[in-house]
């Protein structure tokens, strides 16, 4: 009888039709996968984000002593501060309070900075940090010396008016304030005494 | 019988005009279910005799609805989604196009009226205990519309480019940041640029005007065709269809046209009257539906002194922040949006109306409400560490109203259930 059936034309081959459907749906949903690529990958930044993310050259040659500037680059606020020796000197104090004193996160830093001055080894007083809070991407506040608001205890440093996050004067985050991580440096190089370039990792043309 | 035999008494140019209207009635039945499409999903659905105030905000929802999607309609006309322009452009709507200031008015009214009327309408389900079986799907679409609205309101609160636009998206979209490995990938390509720029506006718009109101209105039809197929839960929690008269229609039920149509309508009509007192005397409340600090241009390089969201996001948001851990108050605000999702099933009560269940379900609803409101406030005020441990504990009381549900519902004492919904005459 399953002889005769098999040579049936118009007979129902159940184990056929099943391989076909998952072998069709398969291949459909693959062919769906990679049509939403395009789409997806077209979110990404374009050419011209890519473009007017290049590095920036900054000059910092009436940067005073002690002194804050703010750039852009990349749409985000670049702070650039000319610490004094004694800021630079008073960092390690601070160690105990912070929740990673010895940058331990990398992605908060380039490797070439100093893990407890964040800065580069023949400029030790100059500080670059992406003036964004690493809480909620809010702007942090300069508050270099004593402040009221702060406490007597205060070191000098930033704080973020958005949700109290405080950072000491290298950037990084005290204990028990909401924000997670240290403040991010950028890439950044001197392209001659008194100039720098941000955005780019130093050795790099 | 035909409406042409049923204008006997009338004079005869009524009957011809009926007659003909009729046969192109038919013509269109015959081509497109009209009259049955109405009758299901309307004309002859019969809904529970005992609806009360709380049974407004559903038609209230899907009017406010069609309020956004025509005046969303005609911002769009004048409006430009650009970093350079989209500011004045609004500013534009407002002073120099006629009648631009109301539709603009009654466009961000309009986003604040349908997040009161969805607050009141989940409440409505939750005393009622409308998501309960077998209205568990009504209940899932609802949260999706909840979810789309959110993001809806959010993607559309950027438009403006006013500052705390631009402020408030950098802060929502830093949450994305949160998650662990992908989160600045994600980040970038959410904003399309490695801040939010124009990039980010245009794609927002795209969102806002094309993609979530599409999503909304499919989401809207799910819900109905759902409901209509169910049938309305009502203030008792009595099943209606249990009980039917000889015609096959629950005894307890009445068409909802006319009586509905009539009931909602009056609806409208009072909630007019409270909308538009808010769009003409008081557009921006005071800044709680228009922000102050969004009459300023966007400026990435300042932020505004304190960034709240909008007043529905509120609650949301004091959760988050009343998390030390910024991963964690991520996860935490995510969950307290999905949770209501998993409400069927994590109610075990037998009864379903605050009528008759127990002590423990009306305390732990009231607490609920509660905590939800001073969250909503603690939301909006800058924190101190006062307000962070009170948003704590309302935080807590919050999770533990869901998450205690299949604890304190199942022995609750319950009161007897009647067999047909209670109704007076007034």
């Amino acid at each position: 009888m399953s002889a005769e059936a098999t040579k049936d034309d118009n007979a129902i081959d159940p184990g056929r039709r099943h391989f076909l459907v998952v072998a069709t749906t398969t291949a459909g949903l693959i062919g769906v996968a990679a049509t939403a690529v395009p789409f997806l990958a077209s979110w990404r930044p374009s050419a011209r984000a890519k473009a007017l993310g290049q590095p920036v050259e900054v000059d910092i040659g009436k940067l005073d002593v002690g002194a804050l500037m703010k750039v852009e680059w990349r749409g985000q606020a670049i702070y650039i501060v000319n610490r004094t020796p004694e800021m630079v000197a008073k960092l390690p104090a601070n160690d105990p309070n912070l929740k990673d004193p010895q940058s331990e996160n990398k992605d908060q830093q380039p490797p070439y900075v100093n893990p407890v001055t964040r800065s580069l080894k023949n400029h030790p007083e100059l500080l670059v940090l992406v003036g964004v809070c690493t809480h909620l991407g809010c702007a942090p506040l300069d508050r270099f010396g004593p402040d009221a608001q702060l406490g007597a205890s205060w070191p000098g440093g930033f704080y973020c008016p958005c949700h109290g996050s405080r950072f000491d004067l290298a950037g990084r985050v005290f204990k028990d304030v909401p924000a997670p991580d240290n403040l991010k440096v950028p890439p950044y190089k001197f392209v001659s005494d008194t100039l720098l370039m941000i955005g780019a990792d130093p050795g790099v043309a | 019988m035909n409406p042409a035999q049923q204008s006997n008494t009338q004079p005869d140019f009524m009957e011809r005009k009926n007659s003909r209207l009729a046969s192109f009635l038919a013509w269109i039945d015959a081509r497109f279910p009209l009259t049955k499409m109405w009758k299901e999903q309307w004309g002859d659905y019969y809904a529970p005799k005992n609806f009360n105030f709380w049974y407004y905000f559903g038609s209230l929802a899907i009017f406010v609805l069609a309020l956004q999607i025509i005046t969303g309609i005609f911002l769009t006309m004048n409006y430009k989604p650009s970093a350079d322009q989209a500011f004045a452009s609004v500013e534009y709507i407002m002073r120099d196009v006629d009648w631009g200031w109301l539709i603009r008015y009654l466009h961000s009214t309009g986003a604040s009226a349908f997040f009161i009327v969805v607050y009141l309408h989940m409440f409505r389900g939750m005393m009622y205990g409308s998501y309960k079986n077998p209205r568990e799907l009504i209940w899932i679409f609802g949260m999706l519309i909840y979810l789309c609205l959110m993001a809806e309101a959010f993607f559309g609160y950027l438009l403006p480019w006013g500052n705390m636009s631009y402020w408030g998206a950098q802060v929502i979209t830093s949450l994305f940041g949160a998650i662990p490995y992908v989160g600045n990938a994600l980040l970038e390509w959410i904003r399309g640029d490695y801040y939010i720029s124009d990039v980010t506006l245009n794609r927002f718009f795209a969102l806002h005007v094309v993609a979530l109101p599409l999503a909304l209105i499919f989401l809207v039809v799910a819900h109905l065709l759902a409901l209509h197929e169910v049938g309305s839960n009502n203030p008792d929690g009595v099943e209606i269809k249990k009980l039917k008269n000889a015609a096959g229609h629950p005894v307890d039920g009445i068409p909802s046209h006319p009586y509905y149509t009539v009931k909602d309508l009056m609806g409208v009509a009072f909630f007019l009257i409270i909308f538009c007192a808010v769009v003409f005397f008081a557009p921006t409340l005071g800044g709680y539906f228009l922000e102050h600090a969004n009459f300023d241009p966007a400026n990435r390089l300042v932020t505004p002194e304190e960034i709240a969201p909008v007043w529905y996001f509120t609650p949301y948001y004091a959760i988050l922040r009343a998390v030390p851990n910024k991963l964690l108050g991520v996860a935490l605000m995510g969950i307290a949006v999905l949770v209501f999702a998993f409400l069927p099933w994590l109610d075990r009560g037998k009864v379903k109306s605050i009528r008759y269940r127990g002590w423990t379900f009306k305390i732990s609803l009231f607490a609920f409400v509660i905590s939800f409101i001073c969250l909503g406030y603690l939301g909006m005020h800058k924190p101190t560490p006062q307000t962070i441990v009170a948003a704590q504990i309302f935080t807590t009381i919050y999770f533990l109203f869901f998450l205690a549900m299949p604890f304190y519902t199942p022995n609750e004492k319950t009161k007897p259930v009647p067999e047909r919904v209670t109704y007076h005459d007034h």
